[in-house]
């Protein structure tokens, strides 16, 4: 019932022209615990006509799903004196620990590269928000080094015919999250798009965290670091008498 | 296996880093070297955050000289007032790491330093041990023995002001020469992850000039507590000590160093010592190599 009204709520204030989209992800948890590998989500939902019917033409979708932004740091490698070191750097100061996009059609072919942009629709688009003046020739740089070593680690990902539709009503997406994912709130950004604007656009959300021992070790860490520390000492010192012990027996 | 490690935020194959640290363990139980120096290149090479590598290889650096400094113990070849001098260095040395590696790591240079430090270091000392054990074998070989070598400290050692007995070791040197020697494995503890043990055993015998019935020992009892208190540096600015991964290692490196001491007792030193100084030397190549070479990331990120 509660839905049938947030619909109904939807339609109206999104006017009665456009499509009505409803996301919904596999799972709105995610639970990194003892043998963690990574997570495969499924983002799914429905795209219905202003009238709640089956809707008439064709949307393309796309999917955005965007992890915790953090601060960072981008040093970049160069050769001085024959060797590879840090040498150039910049700052972002909202980089996303994770960025997957996932489309019904390559994304060039459903909006141009203002919306895109607008929407960070795509790798391409990512607003990283450099901290201090930067050139545009080097920031682009420094972006696409940034995107590269992201997307090969598997926290950025594309996944450009990712979308699948069927009866022009419902659509999935399967997104995967590496096992290196951070914890913190993921949001699902879904997109309605038609002749290139944005028509309905939706946010779900997904929670990644370190749950039972994993969460037990990182908070000691993180807050207590001296008994962490200790209790770290005292396992190391045991087995490796333990280990004496047992071969002197030997 | 998968092994999710809580504080490296990854997923990695547990067998393989137990099979990393048993690797370790045997070279240090075949040694008498803690083994640090192969444990945090390889788990850089792994994939584990170097931060977290090097804080994780301190501890089970302890637990593989544990054992071992136990039983020198038992047979009294500890000398525990020089040992003392060279925790005390030790633990200040530490501290000192402790604010270079967060300087470094502002500046960020220090896998750069790491790598430098480690080809200089690992290239200088197998160099050395090569060209020892060589001229040992080949003594051996012509029979004609070499030259008797006089114990004696560097004059360096001499010039020191202050002059304290330490009569395990047969030594009347100032406490400022092992005060120094601490205070450099510590920071090296800090910085690689390293126990300094390939370091401290060459220099008590040839600049402080030990007596040899009790370098080894002596210098598993500083590696002991200085490893120790790197840990808990580490656990206490870092944050970088993965539990789960020190486990994982220890379980490998304890079991390793146990069966390379039995190795031990039956192989030649000189053999042994060459066998050591090739894989110091090839250690030390891959890093120089690495240096030179096009890594693979150019970038790097780092949290703010």
């Amino acid at each position: 019932m509660m839905r049938v009204w947030a619909l109904l709520a939807c339609m109206l204030l999104l006017g009665a022209r456009d499509p009505i989209l409803v996301p919904e992800i596999s799972q709105h948890e995610v639970q990194v615990r003892q043998g963690f590998t990574g997570a495969d989500l499924l983002l799914f939902g429905a795209i219905l006509s202003p009238e709640g019917s089956r809707a008439a033409q064709d949307y393309d979708i796309v999917v955005v799903l965007e992890g915790p932004v953090q601060s960072i740091v981008l040093r970049e490698k160069q050769k001085i004196a024959g060797m590879w070191i840090n040498a150039d750097s910049t700052e972002f100061r909202s980089a996303p620990s994770y960025f997957a996009v996932s489309s019904s059609r390559p994304i060039a072919d459903i909006v141009d590269d203002k919306t895109a942009a607008i929407y960070e629709l795509g790798l391409k688009w990512l607003q990283l928000s450099p901290i201090g003046v930067i050139e545009p020739a080097e920031q682009q740089r420094f972006s696409a080094g940034l995107v590269d070593l992201m997307r090969r680690e598997g926290l950025y990902r594309e996944d450009q015919g990712g979308v699948k539709m069927s009866g022009q009503v419902l659509y999935h997406a399967r997104i995967g999250l590496p096992s290196s994912v951070q914890t913190g709130t993921y949001t699902a950004e879904t997109f309605a798009i038609r002749n290139g604007k944005v028509v309905a656009s939706a946010i779900t959300r997904v929670d990644v965290t370190k749950e039972g021992f994993e969460r037990f070790v990182a908070v000691a860490a993180e807050d207590n670091g001296l008994l962490y520390g200790l209790f770290a000492v005292l396992v190391s010192v045991g087995m490796g008498w333990i280990a004496g012990r047992l071969f002197a027996l030997v | 296996m998968d092994v999710y490690l809580p504080i490296a935020n990854l997923s990695v194959n547990g067998l393989v880093i137990v099979g990393l640290g048993a690797l370790t363990g045997l070279l240090s139980g075949m040694f008498g070297v803690g083994g640090g120096f192969l444990t945090t290149p390889l788990l850089i090479f792994y994939g584990i955050p170097p931060t977290v590598a090097a804080a994780s290889a301190a501890s089970q650096v302890t637990g593989a000289s544990v054992s071992g400094a136990f039983a020198h113990a038992r047979r009294n070849g500890i000398d525990y007032h020089i040992g003392a001098v060279l925790v005390a260095g030790g633990v200040i040395g530490t501290g000192l790491g402790s604010l270079l590696f967060r300087l470094l790591q502002a500046w960020g240079q220090i896998d750069t330093v790491i790598n430098i430090l480690y080809v200089l270091l690992l290239g200088g000392i197998g160099g050395l041990m090569a060209h020892e054990s060589l001229t040992a074998l080949r003594a051996e070989r012509t029979g004609i023995p070499l030259p008797a070598r006089k114990r004696r400290h560097h004059p360096l050692v001499a010039s020191l002001p202050l002059r304290w007995r330490f009569y395990r070791s047969g030594l009347y040197i100032s406490p400022l020469a092992p005060l120094l020697l601490g205070m450099i494995t510590g920071v090296l503890t800090m910085l690689m992850g390293i126990g300094g043990g390939f370091i401290l055993v060459p220099a008590m015998l040839y600049i402080l000039g030990m007596g040899v019935n009790v370098v080894v020992g002596t210098s598993l009892f500083q590696i002991l507590f200085v490893t120790m208190t790197t840990t808990m540096m580490h656990a206490l600015t870092t944050r970088a000590v993965d539990i789960v991964l020190a486990v994982l290692l220890l379980i490998g490196s304890v079991t390793g160093a146990q069966v390379g001491a039995q190795f031990a007792q039956k192989a030649k030193p000189e053999h042994l010592r060459l066998i050591l100084a090739a894989v110091v030397l090839l250690v030390a190549m891959r890093m120089a190599l690495g240096l030179g070479y096009r890594p693979d990331e150019i970038y790097t990120v780092i949290g703010l």
